[in-house]
């Protein structure tokens, strides 16, 4: 006795949970492991999941076994060249061979990392968990409307351009069958008595004539029902939709002066990345605008952006002027959400700073929706740093912080933007 | 055979259907039934490759409850499929009443069929017939029991938290090993009486802890007098102690410890028959798809897909080749089972001095003998064959850690024989695989401390993991844990505890 059953339509993510549990139990480790892998991507690249890398000794499940040493005793297969009584040389370990059960029972645990891929929404999430949009609130109020156009089912009537032929036909049909079902009936009653008659062996000559009489007349009938009628017809319809703006631009202001080396920069870049995969969680299509600056201002590509040196002083104004025309010339306000995030060590002509400061708060915090300074160095502050700290304590979507090393960077990211109450309101 | 008329063939065309897979599953058991092989019904289900590798992350169990050492599992399991470092096994097979086998949709007709012959015939007549799952394994209620172990711990997480029941669940598996009865029977279990059995074991944890009853001063004089030490005896079933004696887990995680020794206990036999089960079916898919061969059902084309197959599985590398890991079971198995019919039919002189008992006698009663009576300990140190030393070329090497060198203890030669066969009898011996720790003291009117005791074989010593063990058990026990071993002198001495001293420093 055997019974077949097809399961291939059963779900197939039984272990999906599992998995999540896995994901869940490690994410100290996951998260270690995606600070690496963030350096290593351009800024916008986010359509990718990620490679996790844990070592594997981490995640081994210890059980008692045995260790080592003692006496021990194989049977192996394929003897080629033994003899009783021979000695060999102990081969070295990691060579699998002569491996004992009591080793094997613990491999699967070697030395090598645990590495596994996980999707772009699961890097995501683990990237941004317990972090929130600045000014979230605020957005969503002030956010543009636009409309779309969607789909809302079927009508009555419309243009012939929106005519659904299958909606159509699919009516035609039930309308026929309707219609005609009790002529059906008839003529099969008929059609039964007739052949009845035929096979009778008497003659019956005038009540078959009538009864093909009866049928044509039916027949007819039947045939006269329209294959399509305006009644069938079905239009798709449509509706207009509000929908915020999803549209944002991020401008991304740094000092290249002689006094920004390239881990500096590096630093900066993995800031940019993060800001930026974090945008892209709530807007579809995201602007990115680099501005470079020693004591002039430059708009450029990200190449140039993050690898070509340059000597000079520094006038950090500069840059939030140019970003300031750009605003004005290409990303309107009202159409725009407006991001920034300036990166510098903190070097700024002394004079420059006053400077800065008032176009900070005359022109482009009123317009933007959260400002991130980022000060990357070792030495103490200076101007800037200390003219901006007056902007922070009366401006809650003007956010600075102090960078020291590469792994201050996510921790910083994550003070920026946690889930903070007070900052929204 | 010969004398039987040529039947029309069955279709051997690659691609399977229901119907043709129940033509083939029809003749496969007609054959069987002539070989008089007892079955569970069969319940035959197809799969895709993703519940294939579902079905691996949880060990073959249908129903799993979730913990992520199964997620881990099966990214593991993913990434090595992925990147063709590793096929899928053709087909998993369950212990359980009916007997349930997955075949891969994947699979050409042939291979269905050698899957069924296997799965469906040969292991599940392995379930049914061998002493160690008839009497270790009840696989009437196997799956009921998998479905509330799965859904009260869904439960427990609801009521006690996510966290708390990994934790549970974290140290239960570290001590899985040693939650199993070698020698003790365990009853069998029904889906009803488990859950009214749990109920009463909660209601009656809960009535004993009741405070008032604590405060009183329990004729205590007496009672320190007469137990000097408990357990009485050494206790090698650890989660059994800590489910009855633990003093502080709560009525849930006694449950907790509980299902996974039930579910250690379920595996347990299919440790102890590897090579004599997967031997047994590989025995049963050659000797009927050949059956069938024989009469003419299936054509040649057929049989050299099977063939091509079987050879792989059954293929066993040298010890010097890069593929070699260890005694393939299944080519050890399947040559032993092939062996006692040859003995059985076509005795030579040394089969009958080796084995006066089984030569010449009916094949087919020695085999159902052999499969019913023994478990691979048994099973090789009975019926390893000097022929089939040979034929594997075995050669026994002694690794001393006295010596530089290792030795070449015995070869297949005439006085190797007996020592190799003791050898790699002893070789599936799980007691000399698992770690002997037994647990010899709970100090219940003193501090609470626990102590066991480890004794070494052959002066193995215990793997490094060991504290991380401890410190396992010390989440379920709550109070100190001491691990000693023996030494020469007959002397404790303390290898491992928890709290390690360090720490309190």
């Amino acid at each position: 006795m055997a019974n077949f059953i097809d399961r291939r339509l059963n779900s197939k993510n039984k272990s999906m949970v599992n998995r999540q549990r896995f994901l869940r139990r490690y994410k100290s480790q996951i998260k270690k492991s995606l600070a690496d892998a963030i350096n290593k991507r351009g800024v916008t690249d986010v359509n990718s999941g990620e490679n996790i890398t844990i070592p594997k000794k981490d995640l081994s499940e210890p059980f008692f076994h045995q260790g080592e040493g003692g006496n021990r005793n194989r049977i192996h297969p394929g003897n080629d060249q033994f003899t009783t009584g021979d000695h060999i040389p102990r081969p070295k370990k990691q060579q699998g061979q002569g491996s004992g059960e009591g080793e094997a029972s613990d491999s699967g645990e070697g030395d090598d990392d645990f590495v596994f891929s996980i999707s772009k929404d699961e890097y995501l999430n683990l990237l941004f968990e317990d972090l929130e949009l600045p000014n979230l609130e605020k957005n969503q109020l002030d956010k543009l409307i636009e409309y779309k156009t969607v789909r809302t089912g079927f009508c009555a009537d419309g243009v012939p351009a929106n005519i659904d032929i299958v909606k159509s036909l699919q009516g035609s049909i039930a309308r026929r069958i309707a219609m005609t079902a009790s002529k059906r009936r008839e003529l099969k009653t008929l059609d039964e008595e007739l052949s009845e008659l035929e096979q009778d062996n008497l003659e019956h000559t005038t009540d078959i004539k009538k009864l093909k009489k009866q049928i044509k007349a039916l027949k007819n009938k039947i045939a006269k029902v329209p294959f399509i009628d305006t009644f069938d017809l079905r239009f798709r319809n449509y509706a207009k939709q509000a929908v915020p703006t999803s549209k944002a631009v991020m401008f991304c202001l740094m000092d290249v002066s002689g006094s920004m080396d390239q881990a500096t920069k590096d630093i900066a870049k993995r800031f940019y990345i993060l800001l930026y995969l974090f945008l892209t969680r709530t807007y579809k299509t995201i602007d990115v605008v680099y501005i470079r600056h020693h004591t002039q201002a430059k708009e450029v590509d990200e190449q140039e952006f993050f690898y070509s040196q340059e000597t000079g002083g520094t006038i950090a104004s500069s840059a939030l002027e140019l970003m300031s025309d750009i605003i004005e010339e290409r990303y309107n306000a009202s159409d725009w959400n407006i991001y920034a995030a300036q990166a510098s060590d903190g070097d700024n002509w002394a004079d420059d700073s006053p400077h800065c400061s008032e176009l900070l708060k005359q022109k482009i915090l009123p317009q933007s929706r959260y400002f991130s300074y980022i000060e990357i160095t070792q030495r103490a502050h200076q101007t800037l740093w200390h003219q901006y700290m007056k902007i922070a304590e009366t401006n809650p979507h003007f956010a600075m912080r102090h960078i020291k090393t590469v792994d201050d960077i996510y921790p910083v990211f994550r003070d920026l933007f946690k889930k903070n109450t007070t900052q929204a309101a | 055979m010969a004398t039987q008329k040529k039947r029309k063939p069955l279709d051997d065309s690659a691609d399977w259907t229901f119907e043709l897979l129940e033509q083939y599953q029809a003749e496969i058991e007609r054959v069987a039934k002539h070989y008089r092989l007892d079955t569970y019904v069969n319940q035959i289900e197809v799969i895709t490759t993703e519940q294939m590798m579902d079905a691996y992350a949880s060990v073959g169990m249908p129903i799993g409850y979730n913990h992520w050492t199964f997620g881990k599992k099966f990214i593991q399991t993913e990434q090595t499929y992925k990147r063709g470092r590793m096929g899928l096994a053709y087909e998993i097979v369950i212990n359980s009443n009916p007997c349930i086998a997955y075949l891969m949709e994947e699979n050409t007709m042939p291979m269905q069929a050698l899957v069924m012959a296997h799965a469906c015939y040969g292991h599940n007549s392995f379930f049914k017939s061998n002493y160690l799952f008839k009497s270790w394994t009840d696989a009437d209620s196997i799956i009921d029991y998998l479905l509330f172990a799965k859904n009260y711990i869904a439960d427990c997480e609801h009521k006690y938290g996510i966290d708390e029941v990994e934790a549970t669940l974290d140290a239960c598996h570290a001590l899985m090993n040693h939650g199993v009865d070698r020698y003790k029977r365990p009853q069998k279990l029904s889906l009803d009486e488990e859950l009214k059995r749990q109920k009463d074991r909660e209601e009656y944890l809960e009535s004993q802890v009741n405070t008032l009853w604590r405060t009183l001063p329990k004729n205590s004089q007496t009672a320190d007098e007469k137990i000097p030490t408990f357990p009485a005896e050494p206790q090698e079933n650890i989660l059994y102690f800590i489910e009855k004696n633990a003093p502080l887990l709560k009525p849930w995680q006694r449950e907790i410890v509980r299902i996974v020794r039930k579910v250690s206990q379920y595996f347990y036999p299919q440790k102890q028959t590897q090579v004599m089960n997967e031997g047994w079916a590989c025995f049963w898919h050659y000797t009927i798809l050949n059956h069938l061969y024989d009469e003419g059902l299936v054509t040649d084309k057929f049989m050299l897909e099977f063939l091509h197959n079987h050879t792989n599985v059954v293929a066993q590398p040298e010890y010097n080749s890069p593929y070699y890991s260890g005694i393939n079971p299944y080519a050890l198995g399947f040559n032993m089972f092939m062996d006692i019919r040859r003995i059985c039919e076509n005795p030579t002189d040394e089969d009958k001095a080796w084995f006066p008992d089984i030569a010449g006698s009916n094949w087919l009663d020695t085999l159902h003998f052999a499969m019913e009576t023994f478990k691979d300990e048994s099973f090789i140190s009975q019926y390893l064959s000097p022929k089939l030393i040979r034929d594997f070329k075995l050669f026994h090497i002694n690794d001393n850690e006295d010596n530089n060198y290792v030795e070449i203890a015995a070869i297949h030669n005439e006085q190797g024989y007996q020592q190799i066969r003791s050898m790699l009898s002893s070789q599936y011996n799980l007691s000399n695989i698992e770690v002997n720790i037994q647990i010899i003291d709970a100090n219940v009117n003193g501090d609470r401390s626990l102590t066991l005791r480890y004794i070494p074989q052959n002066n193995v010593p215990l793997g490094s993991s060991k504290d991380e063990v401890l410190k396992h058990l010390h989440h379920l026990w709550q109070f100190d844990i001491k691990l000693v071993e023996e030494d020469e002198q007959g002397k404790d001495i303390i290898i491992g505890a928890c709290p390690s001293p360090k720490d309190e420093n």
